[in-house]
């Protein structure tokens, strides 16, 4: 009896500390929600609808499905699709054309599981059209779900190739009715190397410290390993760390002592933003380069931007870039969210009016079929131009993935500045 | 007439009620379930909680017999599932070409995963189980991290040449056709779903006939003894690292069983996912459902399982609420008012049907 009064106990305090967990990281999106009008969901958020209803949309309107990680760790990229997806959605449906939506977005909290369960949610909703998930494992669960039940979805920023390729291996059996938004990780690890490998006057030995336990980091650095020794790039130092690992002491000194003037980090920007510090503390003059989850460095509180004065990125999208298309996006999303759209807002808006465009010239309505629509929409997606946020001229190949060009940014005086590619 | 009787009288009979009412509540379960498939009505929702809800069953079930028999807490459950997962998405990925049935390659896939969790199950127990005191729950807990850690820089592929393995770098050269099956952080991809509902509750239904069995035979009694008083146990001639090694093992097992058929059911896999947090989770059900009380462990899976579903529609608030919920639950379970008033209810309820009986 007293063993069992323990385990209670015991696993009251476990549970309520992990309650205080949820809501810490879930706080800084909780706030910015209230603002969101999430009238679409509630209304029909129930679950025992019938599966055969999904023709039958509410007044006319596309139902847009999607889900990402609104709580835990990976919140605040599930939240910003979210809320950039839901801009989107307001804008279209406020220009009344003939294309309006109705969207629905599900937490699947990273995880696979999850993320099936949210699917299947969505699928009782009715669900039509999708941007698939926001993240890439749980990406790679549903995409055979989308291609059973022929839904067409287009994912913001699931990068893994395991999200449009059944054998991933071999890039084969690509599903074809999902598409993606961003780059793939490898695209990205090879268009790092070739960077690099063209401007050896950035430095010439590269130290590369990447996140093992993570899929995108992991997916970057492989490919920018084989790249590099294809085009003669030599890396002199890799160090790896796991999980909430906030001590680089170890990997930067032995950087340093393998002589290393440039520092590859495909990771995002949270760690980086403590590499930097440390690089600084120790003295260890050296070239940064990231990829796009370097992006978000210089809105991050309690970071000192002075750090990463020189910082050169790859990153399809700049919240201070000048064009008419950025300027009132950022201005828009700030007003309503209060925050600064990082680069997973802005996928997300692109691929809510890619697919606004694609249904418009097809000249779906939303009375037909899912697989009328993904068949059309696939039609348009592989023969369209699209010109978005993230990059002009973006068109997409028959697996799926996306052709664009990723920018080569250098931070100076704390905004993005363009480099010639 | 007399017989059959006899037989249900003896089934609800007061040793072995218990028993009985777990496997009733499996199989109606099952029944009801498999009614509202085949008329279609059951939402794709709930479709897709049919296996992982049997899959946490099965290891909760374990766990109940490791905490609430043996009376030693494991908080590394996820490992063993870990470990079962993995292995049986290779075992099947690997089988691919060759067994063409799927059933037959989700069995084996099972038996492989017991089995790899087991092994680890033993080689932690042999020192462990030795020591007195909490000393398993910190082994179990570091090695659930080990095992993420490990395959998270572990790198399994398979090709037309056999098995290739690297650890920390990808070194795999696969040969056209070939596939990774443990790809490092990637975890596994493009794994066929081939787990069932119907397999899930066999799965369930064993787990609970292996454990009615070891609880109601001399070994189960041996192991309540080593539980209860260690030295009372030792002085009679019971050996209490082997008898408490009983129950580790099979209860790896049944974690490493659960976590096979877990990983074949989504085509995707991270070892992130069995992470500390759900090895609570798991305990956490068995916890609610009361120490040593099977039956209770199959209702709290069901409905701690279902729960967090069930409150989408409750959008921003949902951990919130869920979370709010299981405390409450926490709370009121182990209350000692709360136990008296369902104790007077139960009585209340009993006398009148008595009465009713008197009277007739």
């Amino acid at each position: 009896m007293n063993f069992e009064k323990f385990m209670k106990g015991g696993l009251a305090a476990v549970m309520a500390m992990s309650l205080a967990a949820c809501s810490g990281s879930g706080n800084a999106s909780s706030s910015t929600n209230t603002t969101t009008t999430t009238t679409t969901t509630t209304e029909s958020g129930s679950t025992g609808t019938d599966t055969t209803a999904s023709t039958a949309a509410a007044g006319g309107k596309f139902k847009l499905g999607g889900s990402g990680p609104l709580s835990g760790g990976a919140a605040v990229y599930g939240n910003a699709v979210k809320n950039a997806a839901q801009l989107a959605v307001d804008e279209i449906n406020a220009k009344g054309g003939a294309v309006q939506f109705e969207f629905n977005m599900q937490d699947d909290e990273h995880d696979a599981e999850k993320a099936v369960n949210a699917y299947n949610a969505l699928k009782d909703w009715g669900m039509q059209v999708s941007l698939c998930t926001v993240t890439s494992s749980p990406g790679a669960a549903v995409a055979p779900l989308y291609k059973e039940d022929s839904t067409f979805a287009i994912t913001p920023s699931g990068s893994s190739l395991a999200v449009v390729f059944e054998d991933s291996d071999n890039m084969t059996g690509a599903y074809g009715n999902i598409f993606q938004m961003c780059f793939t990780d490898p695209n990205q690890g090879v268009a790092s190397a070739d960077y690099l490998s063209s401007h050896k006057d950035l430095g010439s030995k590269v130290a590369v410290i990447y996140k093992n336990d993570d899929n995108y980091s992991t997916g970057i650095y492989n490919k920018f390993v084989a790249e590099a020794a294809e085009k003669g790039l030599e890396v002199v130092y890799t160090g790896t760390f796991a999980g909430e690992d906030n001590d680089f002491n170890v990997q930067l000194t032995q950087a340093q002592s393998a002589g290393a003037d440039i520092l590859f980090l495909p990771i995002y920007y949270q760690p980086a933003s403590t590499i930097l510090k440390q690089a600084n503390d120790m003295g260890y003059k050296v070239s940064v380069f990231g990829v796009d989850g370097m992006d978000g460095i210089l809105s991050m509180e309690g970071f000192d931007t002075k750090l990463a004065e020189g910082v050169y990125l790859l990153t399809p999208f700049s919240a201070d870039a000048s064009d008419d298309l950025t300027k009132n996006f950022v201005a828009n999303y700030q007003s309503k969210y209060g925050e600064v759209p990082n680069q997973f807002a802005a996928d997300a808006y692109d691929a809510v009016y890619a697919i606004a465009q694609a249904l418009e010239a097809a000249g779906m309505t939303s009375d037909k079929s899912n697989a009328d629509i993904c068949s059309a929409l696939v039609g348009q997606f592989t023969s369209m131009t699209f010109n978005g946020l993230t990059g002009s001229d973006v068109t997409w190949n028959a697996n799926g993935e996306v052709s664009k060009a990723p920018k080569a940014v250098v931070i100076q005086n704390g905004v993005y500045v363009g480099v010639e590619g | 007439m007399k017989k059959i009787k006899s037989f249900f009288r003896a089934l609800f009979d007061r040793k072995v009620r218990s028993r009985t009412i777990s496997f009733l509540i499996v199989i109606l379960g099952y029944i009801v379930v498999e009614i509202l498939l085949k008329s279609g009505n059951l939402s794709s929702m709930f479709q897709s909680l049919l296996v992982p809800v049997t899959c946490y069953m099965v290891a909760a079930l374990g766990l109940n017999l490791n905490v609430g028999v043996s009376g030693e807490l494991n908080l590394g459950q996820a490992g063993f599932m870990s470990l079962g997962a993995f292995m049986g998405v290779c075992v099947s990925g690997a089988l691919a070409p060759v067994v063409s049935n799927t059933l037959l390659r989700l069995l084996l896939a099972i038996v492989c995963g017991a089995l790899i969790a087991s092994v680890f199950g033993f080689l932690i127990g042999v020192p462990v189980l030795k020591l007195q005191g909490d000393y398993l729950a910190i082994v179990t807990l570091a090695f659930g991290e080990i095992i993420k850690s490990l395959i998270n820089n572990l790198y399994i592929g398979f090709d037309a040449n056999g098995f290739q393995f690297s650890f920390v770098e990808n070194k795999l050269k696969l040969a056209p056709g070939g596939k990774a099956l443990i790809n490092g952080p990637m975890g596994a991809t493009g794994t066929q779903r081939i787990a069932t509902f119907t397999v899930g509750i066999i799965l369930v239904l064993a787990a609970l006939i292996v454990i009615y069995n070891i609880m109601y035979s001399r070994s189960g009694r041996a192991i309540q003894a080593c539980r209860d008083n260690r030295i009372a146990a030792e002085s009679v001639g019971i050996h209490v690292a082997n008898t408490k090694m009983l129950a580790f093992v099979i209860s790896a097992a049944l974690a490493g069983a659960a976590g096979a058929l877990y990983g074949l059911n989504y085509s995707t896999l991270v070892p992130a996912k069995f992470d500390f947090n759900l090895s609570i989770l798991i305990l956490v059900y068995v916890v609610l459902g009361g120490l040593g009380n099977m039956t209770g462990t199959i209702i709290s899976t069901i409905i701690l399982v279902l729960l967090p579903e069930l409150l989408r529609g409750l959008q921003d608030y949902r951990m919130l609420i869920y979370a709010i919920v299981l405390i409450l639950m926490m709370i009121l379970s182990n209350n000692a008012k709360v136990r008296e008033f369902a104790e007077s209810m139960k009585q209340k309820l009993t006398s009148r049907k008595r009465e009713e009986a008197a009277n007739e």
